[in-house]
């Protein structure tokens, strides 16, 4: 399984942490269109607590970290 | 000591206290988080604020921007910070400006500052204002809101931070902000730009983050 932690406003509608069988994705960008997030809304992704990109592979095991923006002030 | 700093006591070393007296900050923009760090660098005690912002108030303000009040709408916010320095603070000497940054003007604006907080509210201008910060050499102290979140960091020049937490495309989704969150963020900063002012150590590069909907606290990079 995949890990899957949504932060601030992204978990409006999915919760703080899901679980994706392995199988189902191979890119973090096959989460981002499995949960409906576009890449735009998107401003740090993390895979195991690297700086990652929607493009790099994720595997069986891995946990992936999504933070919105956050640009007011 | 000026018995108005005694309190600070404890917390900073007298030496502290003097050496933040001699120091200058630039506040990019005086709204939300703008307003409570005047506020707070006032109160603290340090030498000088340059304060710039080309905005006025307007009602959709009031629920959470410091210097706003109903008898302040319309009123430009650089000018309304200027009325609060003198009224908290007068021994800090105070330069309001009441212009937006833009690439032109953001070196000389905060051209001669110890340290520049991050006050501003999309990503160009912050975008801008790192740049700005590194061809100076001048740290920035960066902070945003939005809803229950608050971020804040320390980015010394050459950090790429800013490029790293808004990748090229980043879209800011709404502008919503509850009364409670700015002075949470500009606390952050606000302690942040003290230990760096006070020469004490501070980890350039490392985002601070805090969710006051579900009272969590990360720290990033």
């Amino acid at each position: 399984m995949i890990e899957v932690r949504f932060f601030a406003t992204l978990r409006e509608g999915r919760g703080k942490i899901t679980q994706v069988p392995a199988a189902e994705a191979s890119t973090a960008a096959d989460l981002l269109r499995r949960f409906e997030i576009p890449k735009e809304e998107v401003a740090i992704l993390l895979i195991n607590g690297f700086h990652s990109k929607p493009e790099d592979p994720v595997k069986d095991g891995d946990v992936i970290s999504l933070f919105p923006p956050v640009g007011g002030g | 000591m000026d018995e108005r700093y005694i309190r600070n006591l404890g917390a900073l070393t007298e030496a502290e206290c003097a050496l933040l007296r001699t120091k200058t900050v630039f506040v990019a923009g005086c709204g939300g988080l703008g307003g409570f760090l005047i506020e707070m660098l006032l109160r603290l005690g340090v030498g000088a604020i340059r304060a710039a912002d080309g905005d006025a108030f307007e009602a959709s303000n009031l629920n959470r921007q410091l210097l706003s009040s109903p008898q302040a709408l319309g009123m430009p916010k650089a000018e309304a910070a200027a009325a609060r320095a003198a009224l908290v603070n007068p021994d800090v000497r105070f330069e309001a400006i009441g212009e937006f940054m833009t690439e032109k003007n953001a070196p000389e604006l905060i051209r001669g500052c110890d340290a520049v907080l991050d006050a501003l509210d999309n990503i160009q201008a912050r975008r801008t204002l790192a740049r700005a910060c590194a061809e100076e050499g001048i740290p920035l102290i960066h902070g945003a809101i939005c809803g229950w979140s608050a971020q804040a960091a320390v980015i010394m020049p050459g950090d790429d931070l800013i490029d790293r937490i808004y990748p090229e495309g980043a879209k800011l989704g709404s502008k919503t902000s509850l009364s409670f969150t700015p002075p949470f963020c500009a606390a952050m900063q606000a302690a942040l730009c003290t230990r760096l002012l006070a020469g004490r150590p501070v980890e350039s590069g490392r985002l601070y983050m805090a969710d006051l909907l579900d009272m969590e606290w990360a720290s990033l990079f």
